[in-house]
């Protein structure tokens, strides 16, 4: 532990802590815009400064000492701040009151906490036509003028995600973020996982806005409209209306869902739970029977699929070919729901309520999602983009009512919830698996298969015993670690070793969807925590916690679908992968 | 470094004795062979006489000399700077037993004729020789204050040795450093460097054996360690430690290995930028020579010192010459720096531990060695030691390089050493330490130069750029001169740097238009104030000083240029706009 004194306050922390973190324990909040707790300090906005003896240093990344005398607030340190605030706006478009993040705007709250009221320096903002906006993708837009270069989408898209779509280019005051040689973000590696999106402070990255077209097909008296949520919302979005990150709110979002004029309230974990009985049966024909490429590896994240597809297309074998959870609604609900309620499907609309941005760009991706005939899946929302249909409609959410979701793809089981964290996936259909393999449902306090749950490893292993046979088991979350993941198997499949895993999970983001790119902004680890642990409390309260043992579902193969991998499984619930350029030529 | 068997490291040890004895052979060929000369001339190839057309020069004497039957007996030497770049191309001739003699602006045709009028006559008649008027003319007096007020550690071979000849080298005292540290413990030459008070030639001045202890202490990571030697000198008119390294790239490579033995070190780079082709050639030459007889390698000179070099070139960036930003460039990342701590002595190239020096710094650790702490020591002021090589160029006679004892005034370095200003108007200031630096007027002639007397009047050491102005130089152009290249150089990295830059210029430029107003002023020191105090790196911390140094001692200046100023000077305010502009020789 190492004593020092923060404006006059005796401090002790653990060695490494940085002058900014041990300010928080005294209850100093040392301002700045480049600091995330996820991330590394890039030490770029200048604004935490702070004098140490009659040494001015940024908090951010200089670490405490013994004995250190540290003032975090004098007139200098103020006018510095306030200068190098104005200095920022100067360059930053005064567009605050149309901003899509004009709430969560890190550099606006910074400028009234400072009481900004004249930027005196010339604004020096290059107009739209000098520096346009880069929407290439169906996913996020990059507005090049709102950015203030703090660096943070940099150090996440490289050194987190291992994706390396944007970087700095040029410098001194053309010094601008974007892909390598001014590509636009749909031609480069971008996977449109969002993390980008999460921790811009400004409005300089976000998702694409598709809440007005989701208003007009609710306006439309002919559209038949069709909702259904992601696991990982119902513990989200109640942080946009007060509620803290982790409790559950899904009775309340079905409830605001009607209100908003939607037909039809479904939910994904219906969809997830098919996944179970299509990946699972997928995994067993490939372990059991010898049929097909170990290990197997979940393909449920798009930004994860889009990944594969464009730096590991060789592990294409290796790839279950089911859909993910919304895009089986969405196929589901235009053919076997449709003919329930004899609506036609030209008629009909499917908006899926997703903590993702890649989402948007997954309901396009290929000709399997057009599975129905139509597109299955039509609008994707981020959940962000919901609680902003929520406020705008008036809906008092904290007051709702709870409801119930339509059936019959509503209902879930605590399998087909868990989905929306780390190692969720996999425990779901480790527990179909084991039943059907073994006869017998895994007992009680089996259920949560702890080694590969938690954030504190990004590859989490384990081994299970299945009939006598071991089952090697890898989780990876946030894409960085998938490299050296894949690395192994594609070595022991070169030297025609023994593959290192049978099963594998991957989720682009950290801790999984529910640290997902379109999840309320602000997350850390602490919030991430605390979303899993509330999907983790849903799956405990459930009357059912095994996919198979949904009766909706056992509903849906006897009326419609047969068995699993059946011919109409194959057709409507299965996909197909192919590999694809960095950057288009 | 792959892992030896006791009898292969035996082996190895064997050949690098050997190696020593050959290395040593080499300085007493070499002597042997000059012996046989009746003269010398040493023709200036750096880049600023190269450019006047030094390689013609050359080619004229050798021409000349063997028409006359003479070459055996005349050495001609392409060497390194001669200083005087003002009167470049520069060639000396020295006959055994005479005075030498310089001679400037030398051609191809004037060579012939030295060769006709001074050496032939000199070697084939007795007595006196008489050369032309137009020769006379073009005599350069070796009595010149710019010559006798120097005193050469650093530059001492420079244009009296033939920098691509190891054994000139090594007959000149060349790797004695190195071989001495060998036969020391490494703790033993730290305390011969500390002693020293060699600081860092780069600008900041940081003990360089402090920072030296500081990597020695530092434990290896994946068994490696680093030196760099910072060669990525881009002040506008500072051009050291090109002629450093292109004079005499054997001292600095032997500076780095002495480091090396003492730190602990197991491979250095030397970054070098690319449009300094003279010294990347000359660096790869010696790097090239080094391994060949055994300097570099395995179990050197027969010890269990092991070090290899390399070169990496910089692409041109002003801020590569900022060490973490210089790392991140070596590493094949974008050139910007990082913050610190950690410091590269902790947690350097690749995550290494690493230690920086700048060129001229590496150059004097050999001379150090072999003469030991004191000798150098003796020289300087109390905490400036040793000597310091300024490129002092701008509206100054004798423009060009130079090394002067720390503690030389700035009177002498300009009036005495320069001669004077060129345009023999009144001397106004000099800018020192290049766009970090600031200026000094006329009225600090009287003081030295070192590290805390330029600290002190707001400007800095820097790499030793040096520009002289007259009166008829408008200061604030020059301020903002010096701004715009800051602005342009900034990496972008950091708000205060980039748009505090960016915003200052556009001031500036409104101030030199003749519409600044007071109000401006103020912006201008409200912005470099969070400049100096939010930059995260030495570039945006020391790039609002030209402007802050030149409103503090030239308020006038300012005044007089705007809308709002004290007494608006009509006369005085025209001739301020037609500035001129200063001359930036790289």
């Amino acid at each position: 532990m190492v004593k020092l004194t923060i404006d006059s306050k005796v401090v002790e922390v653990p060695e490494g802590t940085t002058i900014l973190d041990a300010a928080k324990s005294a209850q100093i909040k040392i301002p700045t815009l480049c600091h995330h707790p996820d991330l590394p300090p890039t030490a770029a906005c200048g604004i935490c400064i702070v004098k140490v003896g009659n040494r001015m240093v940024r908090s951010c990344c200089t670490p405490v000492a013994e004995g250190m005398e540290v003032i975090t607030r004098d007139p200098d340190i103020i006018e510095a701040r306030r200068t190098v605030l104005k200095l920022t706006l100067s360059k930053h478009p005064n567009e605050c009151l149309t901003c899509l993040k004009n709430e969560t705007c890190e550099l606006r709250k910074l400028s009234a906490d400072f009481g900004i009221r004249d930027t005196e320096f010339a604004n020096i903002t290059p107009s739209k036509e000098e520096m346009p906006l880069d929407d290439s993708t169906k996913s996020i837009v990059l507005d090049p003028r709102k950015c203030i270069l703090c660096g943070r989408c940099v150090e996440v898209c490289q050194n987190v995600q291992n994706v390396w779509a944007l970087s700095m280019l040029k410098r001194g005051i053309n010094t601008h973020i974007s892909p390598a040689a001014d590509n636009k973000l749909g031609d480069s590696p971008c996977i449109k996982c969002g993390q980008c999106t999460a921790h811009c402070p400004t409005g300089a990255l976000t998702e694409r806005d598709d809440t007005q077209y989701v208003w007009s097909l609710l306006q439309d008296p002919e559209k038949y409209c069709v909702v259904q949520i992601a696991p990982a919302v119902r513990v989200a979005i109640g942080e946009a209306f007060g509620y803290k990150p982790g409790e559950i709110t899904t009775g309340k979002i079905y409830a605001a869902l009607r209100r908003l004029g939607f037909n039809a309230v479904f939910d994904t974990n219906f969809g997830a739970d098919v996944t179970i009985m299509e990946e699972g049966s997928e995994f067993i024909e490939r372990f059991v029977n010898g049929k097909g490429a170990l290990p197997l590896i979940t393909s449920c994240c798009p930004a994860w699929v889009d990944y594969m597809e464009k730096y590991f297309s060789d592990m294409i074998p290796h790839f279950s070919s089911c859909k993910s959870p919304h895009e089986i609604v969405g196929a589901l609900a235009k053919t076997y729901y449709a003919d329930k309620v004899n609506v036609p499907t030209e008629k009909m609309r499917v908006i899926s309520i997703m903590p993702c941005t890649a989402k948007k760009f997954e309901i396009l991706r290929s000709e399997e999602m057009f599975s129905s005939g139509f597109q299955d899946v039509d609008v994707s929302l981020t959940t962000r983009e919901l609680a902003r249909m929520i406020k705008q409609a008036g809906i008092d959410f904290v007051n709702l009512p709870e409801e119930e979701a339509d059936s019959p793809l509503g209902s879930y089981t605590g399998a087909g919830t868990v989905f929306g964290f780390s190692g969720g996936v996999m425990e779901a259909a480790l527990r179909t698996v084991h039943a059907v393999v073994t006869g017998k449902e895994m007992p009680e306090d089996a259920l949560e298969v702890k080694p590969i749950l938690g954030l504190d490893k990004g590859i989490k292993e384990m081994t299970m015993d299945l009939n006598g046979k071991e089952v090697r088991i890898a989780v990876a979350h946030g894409i960085g670690h998938v490299q050296a993941l894949l690395e192994k198997v594609r070595e022991a499949e070169q030297k025609g070793e023994e593959p290192p895993y049978h099963f594998i999970e991957v989720m682009a983001c950290q801790g999984g969807c529910v640290g997902g790119g379109g999840q309320p902004l602000g997350v850390t680890d602490e919030i991430r925590k605390a979303r899993m642990e509330g999907l983790m409390k849903d799956d405990r309260g459930s009357k059912q916690r095994c996919s198979h043992l949904n009766p909706d579902v056992k509903k849906l193969y006897d009326e419609f679908l047969g068995k699993p991998l059946s011919e109409r499984s194959h057709h409507l619930l299965h996909t197909s992968y192919q590999k694809r350029e960095l950057y288009k030529k | 470094m792959v892992e030896l068997s006791q009898e292969q490291i035996e082996k190895l040890k064997a050949l690098g004795r050997t190696q020593k004895e050959n290395l040593i052979k080499l300085g007493e060929e070499f002597k042997e062979k000059v012996k046989n000369y009746k003269a010398s001339i040493y023709t200036c190839n750096a880049t600023s006489c190269h450019s006047g057309g030094a390689a013609s020069v050359l080619d004229a004497f050798r021409e000349s000399l063997t028409a006359a039957g003479l070459e055996a007996d005349v050495r001609v030497v392409c060497t390194g700077c001669m200083g005087l770049c003002a009167s470049g191309p520069l060639a000396r001739v020295e006959i055994k037993g005479k005075k030498a003699v310089l001679y400037q602006h030398v051609t191809p045709d004037m060579a012939r004729v030295i060769v006709s009028e001074h050496v032939v006559p000199a070697l084939k008649t007795e007595g006196e020789v008489k050369t032309s008027d137009y020769l006379k003319k073009q005599e350069l007096s070796l009595d010149l204050p710019f010559f006798t007020k120097q005193r050469k550690i650093v530059l001492r071979l420079l244009g009296h040795s033939d920098p691509e000849d190891l054994g000139e080298y090594i007959a000149n005292g060349g790797y004695q450093g190195l071989m001495k540290a060998l036969t020391m413990k490494p703790e033993e030459v730290l305390e011969i460097i500390k002693k020293s008070g060699l600081r860092g030639r780069g600008g900041g001045g940081f003990p360089t054996g402090t920072k030296w202890e500081m990597l020695s202490k530092s434990p290896l990571v994946d068994g490696e360690k680093f030196m760099i030697c910072n060669g990525d000198e881009g002040d506008p008119g500072a051009y050291m430690d090109s002629c450093i390294l292109g004079g005499g790239s054997h001292a600095v490579l032997e500076g780095m290995m002495i480091g090396a033995y003492a730190t602990g070190a197991t491979s250095g780079w030397f970054y070098i930028r690319a449009e300094y082709p003279l010294a990347i050639q000359r660096m790869e030459l010696a790097i090239k020579q080094a391994k060949r007889y055994g300097i570099l390698g395995r179990n050197i000179f027969g010890t269990d010192f092991n070090f290899m070099a390399d070169i990496r070139y910089g692409a041109g960036a002003f801020v590569c010459g900022e060490e973490t930003a210089l790392m991140s460039s070596v590493e094949g990342k974008r050139g910007t720096p990082r913050p610190r701590p950690p410091f590269p002595t902790q947690k350097g190239l690749f995550d290494k531990p690493t230690a920086i020096n700048n060129v001229e710094t590496l150059a004097n650790v050999g001379p150090i060695m072999v003469n030991g702490p004191e000798w150098f020591s003796e020289v300087g002021t109390a905490t400036s030691k040793g000597t310091k090589v300024f490129a002092i160029t701008g509206k100054v006679k004798h423009s060009g390089l130079v090394e002067v004892p720390m503690g030389t005034t700035v009177g002498e370095m300009v009036n005495d050493i320069g001669g004077g200003t060129s345009s023999g108007k009144p001397f106004k200031a000099v800018q020192t330490g290049g766009p970090s630096g600031g200026v000094i007027p006329a009225s600090e002639l009287h003081m030295p130069l070192c590290y805390e007397e330029l600290k002190k009047i707001g400007s800095m050491m820097g790499s030793g750029g040096m520009i002289v102005m007259d009166q008829d130089d408008s200061m604030v152009e020059i301020a903002k001169f010096y701004l715009g290249f800051t602005v342009d150089e900034s990496c972008g990295k950091c708000a205060p740097c980039r748009i505090g830059g960016y915003q200052m210029l556009q001031l500036m430029k409104k101030i030199a238009d003749g519409k600044g107003t007071k109000a401006d002023v103020a912006k201008i020191k409200e912005i470099g104030n969070a400049m100096k105090k939010a930059s995260l790196c030495g570039l945006g911390q020391t790039a609002p000083n030209p402007v802050l140094s030149t409103m503090k001692f030239f308020k006038n200046e300012y005044d007089a240029l705007l809308i709002d100023g004290n007494e608006p000077d009509e006369e005085n305010t025209e001739k301020q706009v037609k500035a001129c502009n200063i001359n930036t020789k790289k």
